[in-house]
């Protein structure tokens, strides 16, 4: 007994369900649309059981095609780094003024020094190579061991005061620790070093200061106060001041030495690196 | 017997069968347009990526073209960078704002003659009827049993379609890649993988669409339809079945024979034409419904067949339900195109369109930019001066090599280093930019040892292009030791 049941109003046939007096109208879906969902739903079993897809005890399934994103990304990383490998394999044998000639090769080592910059040097230097008091600015024009190339290696590779058989060493006595000069005399030579750069020194009476500098800075720090990049010793006339150029900064430098250790990295990193790294640092005083 | 019962005693279908739609061929003149205008957009995919358009040499000579490495579109003279993604925006907008216009003024003018979907199954139906017959034909072969030679039209008509469908989705990847090349490389299997991707795609979507799909994509799945009845309204031209004329309908025969009685009888004679023709298998004479794509195609069946009966035509045309209530009042019919409704459109299109040519007339070809670093943000040198370190973008979309001179000023006695550009004699900095291209430099500004600051100073970088004096500046900071 089929009763259809017609909607005066639209001309519809309803679903015969009723609720408080409200009647569904039946618009039915095509067949083809219910198609397409069976459809989608057979292809999430193709995909359920080819790809990672339900949470299992120790992990999801696996899957038949053992992919997994993290899988897909160690491919990448291996394809990128087979891809590396004949750049640094380049980087290995040609020099550093090859490096730089080479756009390609100066492009890689620059980043690749950045990197290793960020990993091994920014804790003491700073991420922007900026150093702070007792750790030089990398990106000013003042270098106490030398700025060019080879300089900037050689420093990177055996370190300063660092274990390691030919790393750069010197050591300023402490005048005023080991009693060599007094503390008026202390005062009257920071007074001189502190003219060398135009600045007034209370209480230090210049003329003592320029015979105790002679007698006792000159052999390290030359006759005009330049220093010397051979021996490492800064210079004192310029407007950098590793610990400070205040007078209580440079009484301290000359009464107790300072005497800062860089690491060496030869062994802790490739040499490769210390390659990219001498690049990337040159750079930052616009060496580039 | 309760109402549980009553559910389950008749049970109605929620799922409806696919009832095939046979479209009978017909002539007229929304036949003869729409065949017109099939041609016109179907020569137009096909052959517009053939058009050349010189540019030079350093650009590519092909008219339309979306360059997606390079990020570059570029459409006859108009070349558009990624940045400038806004233009198709606008383009969008004035799309959609057109769309609406065309739907106040004469309906679903889009669906019935320009759609895609329209013009690839009007193609396709051209091809049934040519390997099938037409509608009582077709009707016939798909209820006959499988012999021969329903074997064979099947398949010659499921090959052609293929082929169309694989010249279109062809004829889409051209568009991304120097047409001829690729037409080379496709010929001799060197195209590059993603080529065949793509049209392996849209083979499958045109050959399922155009094939089989056809009405069901108006009905079921585009928007369109639902949007476009919340936006008409009663004074927009749709195709109407004129009932204040046609009814009440009576074949022939019998009409005579009532109207010799003296009783009134209508002008259509229930012949089906207009059903038999109609692509997507709708009644128009039921009204203005969701399924009609309004093409006209029932207006030149309907006129066809009072032509031949000796009745005026025109039963089935544009024209409005108002139109008809005015008619059944005796009162004079009216169309009213221009109302608050059209005119707003107008204006909005106007001002849509303005805006995007005012920008494209004004657009800068050359451009500047300035990053300061930020890490350290200035270097204390050794003779007590201060440097500043920036990167400096120059843009340039010409197509020839375009040089800036770059100047700072701002800061007195300041010195400007380029890194890998050495100044001329006279000092300055010229910056040489490819074209198309943006070049980005670092640029070292040094303060003298005196200039004794904190904080920052406001300067500005200025570009001189050489060849036409024109300039291009940026402002930035220049920042001190201290604050």
């Amino acid at each position: 007994m089929a009763n259809k049941e017609i909607d005066e109003l639209s001309g519809i046939e309803t679903t015969g369900h009723e609720w408080d007096g409200l009647k569904e109208l039946n618009n039915p879906l095509p067949k083809w649309w219910v198609w397409t969902l069976y459809a989608t739903i057979i292809w999430s079993i193709g995909y359920i059981l080819l790809y990672p897809a339900l949470p299992w005890f120790g992990g999801p399934t696996k899957g038949l095609l053992d992919w997994s994103s993290r899988g897909a990304v160690r491919q990448e990383l291996k394809a990128a780094r087979a891809e590396q490998q004949t750049l640094w394999d380049r980087i290995e044998t040609a020099d550093l003024a090859e490096i730089r000639a080479d756009p390609k090769l100066l492009e890689f080592a620059m980043a690749s020094g950045k990197a290793a910059f960020g990993d091994n040097c920014a804790p003491c230097h700073g991420s922007g190579a900026a150093g702070l008091t007792g750790y030089p600015n990398l990106n000013d024009d003042d270098w106490l061991w030398g700025g060019t190339l080879e300089d900037i290696k050689t420093t990177i590779s055996v370190g300063v005061r660092a274990v390691h058989d030919e790393t750069r060493d010197n050591a300023m006595p402490a005048f005023g620790r080991d009693g060599i000069l007094d503390k008026q005399q202390i005062l009257d030579v920071a007074g001189f070093v502190r003219a060398l750069s135009g600045q007034a020194t209370k209480g230090a009476n210049l003329d003592d200061g320029a015979i105790i500098y002679a007698e006792q800075c000159v052999s390290c720090h030359g006759e005009d106060g330049r220093g010397n990049q051979e021996l490492g010793a800064p210079n004192l006339a310029n407007g950098i001041w590793l610990y400070g150029g205040g007078t209580q900064d440079v009484v301290v430098s000359i009464a107790s030495s300072r005497n800062g250790v860089m690491p060496s990295w030869d062994g802790r990193v490739e040499p490769t690196v210390i390659k990219a790294l001498t690049v990337y640092v040159h750079s930052l005083g616009g060496g580039l | 017997m309760d109402d549980t019962a009553s559910i389950y005693e008749h049970e109605p279908s929620f799922y409806a069968e696919h009832k095939k739609v046979y479209p009978q061929r017909v002539s007229g003149t929304f036949r003869t347009l729409k065949w017109a205008i099939l041609g016109l957009t179907l020569a137009a995919y096909y052959l517009l990526p053939f058009v050349r358009w010189d540019r030079g040499p350093n650009a590519p000579d092909q008219a339309i073209l979306v360059d997606l490495p390079g990020g570059r579109f570029y459409f006859f003279f108009i070349e558009i960078w990624p940045q400038e993604v806004y233009y198709f925006t606008g383009l969008l907008i004035f799309a959609a704002i057109a769309l609406f216009l065309m739907n106040a003024i004469a309906g679903r003018v889009w669906c019935g003659y320009m759609c895609p979907q329209t013009v690839w199954t009007d193609l396709f139906l051209m091809v049934e009827r040519w390997t099938e017959g037409d509608r009582r034909a077709r009707m016939m072969l798909d209820a006959a049993p499988w012999s021969v030679s329903k074997a064979y039209k099947k398949a010659s008509k499921h090959l052609m379609w293929l082929v169309i469908a694989w010249w279109t989705g062809g004829a889409w990847v051209l568009y991304f890649a120097d047409a001829p090349t690729l037409v080379y490389e496709l010929a001799t299997f060197q195209a590059p993988a993603t080529a065949w991707m793509w049209i392996g795609i849209l083979t499958l979507t045109t050959y399922v669409l155009a094939g089989f799909a056809r009405d069901q994509v108006c009905t079921y799945m585009c928007p369109w339809p639902r949007i476009q009845a919340a936006l008409t309204d009663e004074e927009a031209l749709n195709v109407t079945y004129k009932f204040d004329r046609g009814d009440p309908r009576h074949a022939l025969k019998r009409a005579a024979a009532l109207e010799a009685k003296g009783e009134r009888v209508g002008d259509c004679v229930d012949c089906y034409q207009c059903v038999a023709v109609c692509p997507t298998g709708v009644d128009i004479r039921n009204g203005l419904q969701l399924e009609c794509i309004q093409c006209g195609l029932c207006i030149d069946a309907c006129d066809t067949v009072m032509t031949k009966i000796g009745r005026p035509t025109g039963l089935i045309g544009y024209d409005t339900d108002l139109n008809i209530e005015r008619r059944l009042k005796g009162e004079p019919t009216k169309i009213r195109l221009i109302r608050p409704r059209t005119i707003i459109y107008v204006a909005v299109l106007i001002a849509v369109g303005g805006l995007m040519l005012s920008q494209f007339l004004t657009r800068d070809e050359f451009d500047i930019s300035a990053l300061h670093d930020r890490n350290p943000q200035f270097v204390l040198l050794s003779d007590g001066g201060v440097r500043n370190g920036y990167t400096v973008r120059l843009l340039n979309k010409q197509l020839e090599r375009r040089t800036f001179a770059l100047t700072l000023t701002g800061l007195p006695g300041s010195r400007l280093e380029v890194v890998g550009v050495d100044p001329l004699a006279d000092g300055s900095l010229e910056i040489g930019v490819p074209p198309d291209t943006t070049r980005a430099v670092r640029v070292l500004v040094f303060a003298p040892a005196n200039a004794k600051a904190s904080g920052s100073t406001a300067v500005t970088f200025e570009a001189v292009e050489k060849a036409s004096g024109e300039r291009i500046r940026v402002e930035d900071f220049f920042k001190w030791p201290g604050q």
